[in-house]
């Protein structure tokens, strides 16, 4: 715990701090993280997303007809969408997508002594490392969790459309009216904190490797275990924070 | 001798109950070549460890270019980590990166050259190391020799004071050898440059020593058991010491265990004779 607090520390440090004092951290490989963690996921986040926006409908069409209420689906996919699934279900693919792989990455390069070889060079591991992946998850999260709500909800639409025989007005309709843009940015602020905690919690567990690839695994494992928990934690914290205590 | 690069007094490291490093002092003057030798697990590569300070002694101080590395906070090292540079065992390059891309990192991140400067700086340390055209390789396609090499050629690339080795000649050809050790002896030599490494190649060991240490094994464990100039050391009257530079098997370092040992060891101690009240 006390590691990931220093490390919370210097993370600020290098962001928000050390850019004034003329020590920049590197655009350059923030741009090629968030290539590798955003543009790479695309595929996936679009395809997880419209299944789970299709199965939802479905879903909630077979217990809303039993009350007369199929028209009410579009209200139902685009507020649990926007508030709850797209960002903790984007979470979850970033956790095991790019989670896991900064701590095998860093925890490889700290066991093949490239992470001594950078403070030997008096290069400042967090700065080089941490920072950039940090960022570009930051950055990565909110766009992929606004790609999933619409890829979500084009699912919805699609059951809504060929399965109920609703028109696409009546979907965009019901669909707009149900979310106001409270539970759009919600959904954004909570993917923001995600994507903190997932970055912080995976650098930390990969810095903190010990004992060759075995040491690895365990650490890809636990930072993948944390990564989900702590997500999952703060989730609640955020929907208690934002929906119930009103 | 000329004025010290590296002191270090009274250095102790413990880790838990084994005591690694037992009282080590020794004195680097200015461009002189110190060798640290002695067998596997005689705590070597932790001496030159505590050198980079990347670990700290449990008691002791180490003072480089007359700053204590020892009791420095982590933040006020990289000011003395500008001044050495350090060849890893196993080259340590960032996979990542390519050759070309390793070997700047230091200009890169310290120089604020001109890229164009740097391309060429690049080109000159490879070429030191015979590495010519191989700039745009990733270390995962050159043989591990090479990537030793290029590890050489980025602990140059700020022409440092200052340069730690561990085990520089390990994996490579009895050539690259000789090319390295001749480097090494150019950068001191000619150049001023203070070096540091450890290594159990005895020949490239007597090639480019001015001065040589040999950590003890056994109860001697973490101490300096001899200390000299080549010559010194080669004619030292240490039996230990002759057979490490001699390569013998047989010694006072032993290897093979006599019977007793052996079944002892396989078996476990003899039970005490049994006793009837």
């Amino acid at each position: 715990m006390r590691a990931l607090v220093a490390l919370n520390a210097q993370l600020l440090y290098w962001v928000l701090v050390a850019p004034f004092r003329g020590q920049m951290f590197h655009a350059r490989e923030v741009l090629r993280q968030l290539v590798i963690v955003a543009s790479h996921a695309l595929p996936m986040v679009a395809l997880t997303s419209f299944s789970v926006g299709f199965t939802l409908a479905m879903q909630s069409a077979s217990e809303l007809r039993k009350l007369g209420g199929e028209m009410f689906v579009p209200d139902l996919v685009s507020v649990s969408l926007l508030r709850e699934l797209g960002p903790v279900l984007i979470a979850v693919i970033v956790i095991g997508r790019s989670g896991s792989a900064f701590t095998a990455e860093l925890g490889t390069m700290k066991v093949s002594e490239e992470i001594e070889a950078l403070e030997v060079m008096a290069i400042n591991p967090v700065r080089f490392l941490v920072v950039p992946r940090v960022l570009a998850l930051l950055m990565a999260l909110p766009m992929l969790t606004a790609l999933g709500n619409c890829m979500g909800i084009v699912g919805g639409w699609t059951v809504c459309r060929f399965m109920l025989g609703m028109n696409t007005d009546a979907f965009i309709l019901h669909a707009v009216r149900a979310a106001d843009a409270w539970d759009l940015y919600s959904g954004l602020i909570k993917s923001v904190t995600f994507a903190w905690i997932v970055g912080t919690v995976a650098c930390k567990a990969g810095l903190g490797v010990e004992g060759g690839a075995a040491g690895v695994g365990r650490a890809t494992t636990n930072s993948v275990v944390t990564g989900l928990l702590s997500m999952l934690v703060a989730n609640a914290v955020l929907t208690a924070i934002f929906f119930f205590g009103e | 001798m000329s004025a010290p690069v590296i002191v270090v007094k009274d250095l102790v490291r413990r880790f838990g109950r084994r005591t690694v490093l037992n009282g080590i002092s020794f004195t680097v003057g200015s461009g002189e070549t110190l060798v640290i030798m002695g067998g596997s697990g005689c705590g070597k590569s932790t001496l030159l460890r505590h050198l980079i300070g990347v670990v700290r002694p449990t008691s002791g101080s180490i003072r480089i270019f007359g700053e204590d590395i020892a009791s420095m906070p982590e933040s006020e090292l990289a000011g003395v980590r500008k001044r050495f540079g350090m060849l890893f065992q196993s080259g340590a390059l960032l996979q990542s990166m390519t050759v070309g891309e390793n070997v700047a990192l230091p200009l890169v991140e310290h120089g604020k050259l001109d890229p164009g400067v740097i391309d060429l700086v690049v080109k000159m340390k490879l070429e030191l190391v015979g590495l010519t055209g191989f700039e745009d390789f990733h270390p995962a396609e050159i043989s591990g020799g090479m990537r030793k090499r290029v590890g050489l050629a980025r602990a140059l690339a700020l022409d440092p004071e200052l340069l730690f080795s561990d085990e520089p000649t390990s994996g490579l050809d009895p050539i690259m050898t000789a090319v390295v050790d001749e480097l090494t002896s150019d950068l001191t030599r000619k150049l001023g440059m203070t070096a540091v490494v450890v290594t159990h190649d005895m020949t490239s060991a007597f090639r480019i020593a001015t001065r040589m240490i040999m950590l003890g094994a056994g109860p001697r464990q973490g101490t300096i058991i001899a200390e000299g100039t080549p010559d010194e050391i080669r004619s030292h009257p240490s039996p230990e010491v002759q057979q490490f530079i001699k390569g013998e098997a047989d010694g006072p370092v032993p290897l093979r265990l006599s019977r007793d040992d052996y079944i002892e060891r396989l078996l476990g101690a003899p039970p005490a004779p049994h006793t009837r009240d």
